[in-house]
């Protein structure tokens, strides 16, 4: 059966290690990639950009709601993702007002940092 | 100084936001826009004294920023190491590849520039930004206002100001924010939010939230700009009129809010041959056109309130039953406390203090005002009308409690030595 690693990190720790201690972090997610690939486990995965680039969406009586930053209430839980192609924000936040779930919890749309994956 | 420089400075006055809005559109890149605008007036500078002005000056600027960009990407493509900056890079060429190879082909000169002018402030009054974000990158990129001096107009320490415009030109890069007018279905909704920002530059301009000056006059001019950019670009809208009718007719009284000893004067208390009478005409003028239509939208309906203001010549012949009713079709627009408030003074002047009085009564019970000093500063001056001293002290001593500018703090100070010197 198929579950999702769901990576909840923290910005702050991260800025402060050293350019080098980040290439080391860096280098170990490669070789866990490789690593899972390899033995059949990988169905996919990405890292995200910063929260400083994420835009949350809502619908609330059927009127978009657009707000800058990540999704941060506590009451809504993480249930379920798309991965999805567009060409712009606004291509992103008009597919994300379509998901269902939009008109009762949020969609916190986040860019993909490209890497390359095996 | 040679004529070129003069002329030179002339078009970088007229043209320099123009021509940048034009490079943010080919380059999709603010900070590179700027930095090749920049250089080509040096270039300009350097080579149209020697060379002649030439035929189409804003073409040739384009053009110039334009290949500085292909150089400086190319240059520094070569050197750079981190990934972020290469990526940049490459959307810039990506960028690059959309546009015409010469300025001007296809489109009219100047149907291209101001749509590019309107495209920029769609894009810097995206949902996707904080609204400090929107405004702050909006005086910056089409008022041209630096950092420092959007730092100083809304009192923020300049490094925090940076920050701020560096976070939001980060975001649209990174998350792809598109650099265009919004398609019709959601062109009325992003309308209202870039009136939104005007709108709170010139509120930051005209009723300075704290600081010693009451009014900042440099915010309410370029809101006032920005204001006539939006009225000429997107002739169809009302609101737009609205909005900019509301700001001449407030900015109309600019020399009168203050008396000699920079101490706030009221309406009642203003010498209306200050007023000017440019902006009241043309502020009426706009009115009109903005009331006209199926439906007059919030901005029209207070620029009507203030064009009843600027038609009376003496503070005793304001219709304020009009004011009142005006107000009413507001709250119908816009339910809001603050409306209510403003609503309630009106009601007092019309039909006495007492009734204006129940309002705020009902509207202090309702709690949703608490911590706005206008509310209790509403029921002093009703009290004061009415010689009740005891209630008035209270009121000015509530208010002074919440007021932070200190124009404001002067003038309710001085009412409440007056009523507690009543009081004896």
């Amino acid at each position: 059966m198929q579950y999702l690693l769901l990576i909840y990190g923290n910005e702050a720790y991260w800025n402060k290690l050293s350019e080098a201690e980040q290439g080391k972090v860096s280098q170990e997610y490669g070789e866990f990639t490789q690593s899972i690939a390899g033995s059949g486990h990988l169905k996919g995965g990405n890292e995200l950009d910063r929260i400083s680039t994420a835009t949350t969406v809502r619908m609330r009586d059927g009127k978009r709601v657009v707000t800058d930053g990540p999704f941060a209430e506590t009451k809504e839980q993480l249930g379920g993702y798309y991965l999805v192609e567009a060409k712009d924000l606004d291509e992103a936040i008009g597919l994300a007002a379509r998901i269902p779930s939009s008109r009762w919890g949020s969609i916190e749309v986040r860019p993909i940092r490209v890497h390359s994956m095996p | 100084m040679t004529i070129e420089r003069i002329f030179i400075e002339q078009v970088y006055r007229d043209e320099s936001a123009r021509i940048l809005a034009t490079l943010i559109r080919l380059l999709g890149d603010f900070d590179l826009a700027e930095e090749v605008t920049q250089e080509a007036f040096a270039v300009a500078v350097e080579q149209w004294p020697r060379q002649g002005v030439p035929e189409n000056p804003r073409a040739w600027l384009v053009s110039t920023a334009r290949n500085k960009a292909v150089d400086l990407i190319r240059r520094r493509t070569r050197f750079e190491k981190k990934q972020d900056e290469l990526q940049r890079f490459t959307r810039v060429r990506e960028q690059l590849a959309l546009a015409p190879a010469s300025y001007g082909e296809g489109e009219s000169e100047d149907a291209m520039l101001s749509d590019d002018r309107l495209r920029l402030i769609f894009t810097c009054c995206h949902p996707a930004l904080q609204t400090e974000s929107q405004v702050a990158l909006t005086l910056r990129t089409l008022c041209g206002l630096s950092t420092e001096e959007i730092a100083k107009a809304f009192l923020t320490p300049v490094p925090t100001m940076a920050q701020r415009l560096v976070r939001a030109k980060g975001k649209i890069r990174a998350a792809r924010i598109p650099y265009r007018v919004p398609p019709t279905e959601d062109l009325a909704e992003r309308i209202e939010a870039v009136m939104l920002v005007v709108y709170l530059v010139f509120n930051e301009g005209y009723n300075a939230a704290s600081g010693d000056a009451l009014f900042r006059p440099d915010l309410c001019s370029e809101a006032i700009r920005l204001g006539r950019l939006l009225c000429e670009l997107l002739p169809g809208e009302a609101e737009a009129a609205g909005l900019l009718a509301l700001m001449l007719l407030h900015d109309s009284r600019r020399e009168a809010r203050m008396d000699a000893n920079g101490e706030i004067l009221l309406l009642e208390g203003q010498d209306r041959t200050r007023w000017n009478q440019a902006q009241i005409g043309e502020g009426l003028a706009l009115v009109e056109s903005a009331l006209r239509g199926t439906a007059p939208g919030p901005y029209a309906v207070q620029a009507a309130i203030a064009a009843v203001h600027a038609r009376a010549w003496r503070a005793e012949e304001t219709d304020w039953a009009q004011i009142a009713a005006l107000y009413q079709v507001l709250l119908r627009l816009q339910p809001s406390p603050v409306v209510e408030l403003n609503q309630a003074v009106a009601v007092a002047m019309s039909q006495g203090a007492e009734a204006g009085l129940r309002l705020l009564q009902e509207l202090e019970k309702r709690g949703e005002l608490r911590g706005y000093y206008l509310l209790p500063a509403a029921q002093a001056d009703l009290a004061r009308r009415l010689q009740q001293w005891t209630a008035a002290a209270g009121a000015y001593r509530r208010a002074l409690a919440l007021a932070t500018n200190e124009a404001e703090r002067k003038f309710l100070s001085k009412r409440l030595v007056e009523a507690e010197s009543k009081l004896q």
